[in-house]
């Protein structure tokens, strides 16, 4: 009985996931769009209406933030990925790629507020590396007044930003490259009298390139609407425009909610016009590239561009470490003056005077993130074991609404989510905060878990079947005890995805949940960076101790079963 | 095994009526009708993609629905056809042994066991005494994965006849075994399903083990090249357009073998 039940439920799975997930952008979208024309019934819009076009126009610092926005979102997505595919067709045979691979797996965890707010220090007039080599080489005994953070041109910014894209597009780069069987074509190129770096950018790249478009749309929508990070690194006359229309968005004076939504409404604009000119760009070099696949030049053996994108890519990732380091040195200062290398005394101080704070905005972390990976852990796996007992496949159709949440920009729908959310009454509710935390968590989760579960040889269900065993029971004893590690995997990564949200939780929390990525946030504008340390810190090792979780407790439990360590 | 009938042991009957597969509206196999007596091995002979997998599959109930089917599947005279598969109680063995990797020999052992035994000594003494028939006293608590694969084919035959079959579905399950392991792990299966009574339903390609099966031979040729498997070569392709339409699907050449 209640196997058939459990079919008809699972039936519902996509749709409902669909739903649950998608209506919120819509409304979302619409919710922005309508006040963007003068239509916000609750404060007094009720007719079509420009007015908020014509302020947001006239807004002065319109031109510099349009400026700033374009700026670091292309250069950062265009740098991180000619990092990640430099580096990879130049340096996968060598030694260093293991090693670097090991290592950007849990930079991917850490949150990008963690990594801004480490950023920041690093490279500030007062920070690690003017400590480094002030006074004796620099001869500044006091810090340099120079706008290294927050500096006009969004460099800080940017080079954040490709911090944290480049083990995304790394990791992302890698399963694409596993899943076209890459070293087959690597190999007869290779026999073929190619170069190690020709050959993968003759042969690999054409073959991945079409499997890691939409991470690549991904970052380019993210880069160009980011508002944490850019509220940290990025300079505040004018900000770039997402963070204008936050600000726009709180401002006191409500009638500014028309121009905040106006200028959403063009953020959106402005990342689907790239995506658009992107997937240009992309069929332009497609065909410009054509002769030169088959001009039959071998290329040479590469060392020196191995070098150069092996240095930079280590170089990047360093940047990403010392962040953490110098985060965490900083919450266990005591005292660190000016231009000392290392603080002269440590204390717990800093833990122990936010005490409360800490176990306040960790706790709300934790609950939401816990939930909100949970949730979407159960859909996905709903919604995939649904696709494999239906036998149908995900269309690349479906792949594009799985990652609207991400291809829209935050700031273009989270408004209008949150009037969605006040019309149905859990505006500000903890249920909102997770619904809201879900919509970023789930394509993360599906993504990660979606091929091991697929790939898990069905001659294991037919023989579980075949042995007498119910579909429910070969599901609890045969399926989730061997994909137990993947989806552990992919619930630490959406416990990393929630831990990381600034936006949805400050739009759907109503400002009455707080968390310590919003509480690291408000905290980094301020002065003291012990405490910033401490926040930041906490917020990096939150998602770490998950995946610490996640690959223990398989690793543990199946310590005597050395068939499963090939799986996942 | 000490099953319900005890030492007469069941003679059961595993009959195909009429069945037909297909794939997008194209025949992959023409009528068949086949029946197997309790004890008797039947061999489907045939090469890869030629759609005999797809028959065994049909039997047990696991078929892909992509296929188009129609027939029926009768054991003991019961009609299976539309059960699910884990109540139509016939057992198959694959080329790979598929112990779950997260149990041990025991716990696989265990999960063939019927749930009706609930008496934890009585489940013990059954795995107990399957693991000493398969030569491999006391293994209960080993690690699937440090066996030999002559002990993990073993295992997996010991686990299916636990569950208490009522026939037994053989998809090349020697294929993957070394030459002079093929040899006996085949012996020792055959020799239970014979001992157990069981109609047996085996797949393969290889000729030797339809020699040492020893009893009907049927010979399935292929109705259609699966372009799902494999890229079509043109000249495989070219074999196939000369193929004459009435002749594909399954030919019946039943060759008895003096045993």
């Amino acid at each position: 009985m209640s196997k058939f039940q459990r079919i008809e439920v699972l039936r519902f799975a996509p749709i409902f996931t669909m739903v649950l997930f998608l209506a919120p952008v819509c409304a979302g979208l619409i919710g922005t769009w309508l006040p963007a024309v003068g239509i916000f019934p609750a404060l007094g819009g009720e007719e079509f209406s420009l007015a908020g076009w014509h302020e947001l126009f006239a807004y002065p610092g319109l031109g510099s933030a349009l400026r700033l926005t374009l700026t670091c979102g292309l250069l950062s997505t265009v740098l991180s990925l000619v990092l990640v595919i430099g580096f990879v067709a130049s340096c996968n045979e060598r030694k260093s790629f293991r090693a670097l691979r090991r290592f950007i797996t849990p930079l991917l965890a850490v949150p990008h507020v963690a990594i801004a707010i480490g950023l920041a220090f690093l490279i500030a007039p007062s920070g690690w590396f003017v400590r480094l080599f002030s006074p004796w080489a620099t001869g500044w005994t006091t810090p340099p007044d120079i706008a290294s953070v927050q500096d006009p041109y969004g460099f800080a910014l940017t080079a954040g930003l490709v911090v944290k894209e480049l083990p995304f597009l790394f990791l992302m780069t890698l399963a694409a490259v596993h899943q076209t069987h890459a070293d087959r074509r690597l190999a007869i190129a290779r026999s073929l009298g190619y170069g190690p770096v020709t050959a993968w950018i003759k042969t690999v790249l054409p073959a991945i390139y079409p499997q890691i478009r939409l991470p690549v749309y991904a970052v380019l929508a993210f880069s160009l609407s980011v508002v944490d990070m850019a509220m940290i690194l990025a300079p505040t006359t004018p900000p770039p425009l997402a963070v204008l229309v936050l600000r726009w968005f709180n401002d006191p004076d409500l009638s500014m909610r028309f121009v905040a939504a106006a200028c959403a409404s063009l953020q959106f604009g402005i990342v689907a016009a790239a995506i658009g000119g992107w997937r240009l760009l992309e069929i332009l070099v497609a065909r410009l590239a054509r002769p030169w696949l088959i001009d039959g030049r071998r290329g040479g053996g590469g060392d020196t561009l191995a070098s150069i994108f092996g240095f930079t890519a280590t170089m990047v990732c360093g940047l990403g470490a010392l962040s953490i380091l110098g985060m965490a040195l900083w919450s266990f200062t005591r005292r660190w003056r000016y231009p000392d290398v290392l603080p002269s005394a440590i204390s717990l101080d800093s833990w122990m005077r936010q005490g409360g704070s800490i176990l306040q905005a960790g706790l709300n972390t934790l609950s939401i993130g816990l939930a909100s990976a949970a949730i979407a852990t159960i859909l996905v796996v709903a919604c995939l074991e649904n696709e494999r007992r239906q036998s149908v496949q995900t269309t690349t159709r479906g792949l594009w609404l799985l990652y609207a949440p991400l291809l829209v920009p935050q700031i273009g729908f989270l408004f209008g989510t949150q009037v969605l959310a006040v019309q149905l009454n859990i505006d500000g509710t903890w249920w909102a905060l997770v619904w809201t935390h879900l919509l970023f968590v789930l394509p993360y989760v599906f993504l990660s878990l979606s091929d091991s579960y697929r790939n898990l040889d069905e001659r294991y269900v037919r023989s579980a079947l075949c042995l007498g065993a119910s579909p429910n029971r070969t599901f609890w004893r045969v399926k989730v005890p061997m994909l137990l590690r993947p989806i552990l995997y992919a619930m630490a990564i959406g416990f990393a995805v929630s831990v990381a949200q600034y936006l949805p939780t400050l739009f759907a929390g109503g400002g009455r949940y707080v968390t310590l990525t919003t509480e690291a946030v408000s905290l980094a504008a301020g002065a003291n960076r012990r405490v910033v340390g401490v926040f930041a810190l906490l917020q990096a090792t939150l998602p770490m101790i998950a995946f610490g979780l996640a690959i223990g407790i398989p690793a543990l439990l199946y310590r005597h079963r050395r068939g499963l360590r090939g799986i996942a | 095994m000490n099953q319900s009938s005890g030492q007469g042991r069941t003679q059961g009957r595993l009959a195909l009526r009429n069945v037909t597969l297909g794939i997008g509206g194209r025949p992959l196999i023409a009528p068949l009708d086949l029946e197997v007596t309790g004890g008797e091995i039947v061999t489907l002979m045939g090469p890869s993609g030629s759609g005999k997998s797809s028959i065994l599959a049909f039997v047990c109930g696991t078929l892909d629905p992509i296929f188009d089917t129609a027939g029926k599947i009768f054991i003991n005279e019961q009609d299976m056809t539309n059960l699910p598969p884990e109540r139509r109680r016939a057992g198959i063995l694959f080329q790979d042994d598929l112990l779950f990797p997260h149990l041990s020999v025991g716990e696989n052992l265990a999960f063939g066991l019927p749930q009706r035994i609930t008496c934890r000594q009585e489940r013990q003494e059954r795995i107990g005494q399957a693991l000493i028939e398969a030569d491999l006293e006391g293994f209960e608590r080993r690690d699937p994965a440090t066996l030999s694969g002559g002990q993990r084919a073993r295992v997996a035959l010991m686990r299916t006849l636990l569950s208490e079959p009522r026939a037994l579905l053989l998809d090349e399950p020697f294929s993957k075994l070394d030459v002079h392991l093929r040899e006996r792990v085949r012996r020792f299966v055959f020799d239970h399903a014979r001992s157990e009574g069981l109609p047996t339903l085996l797949v393969t390609h290889d000729p030797e083990d339809a020699a040492a099966a020893g009893e009907k031979v049927l010979e399935v040729k292929p109705a259609m090249v699966d372009n799902f498997a494999a890229p079509i070569t043109p000249q495989k392709n070219h074999e196939m357009s000369t193929n004459d339409r009435a002749e594909v699907g399954i030919i019946k050449k039943s060759i008895t073998v003096t045993r």
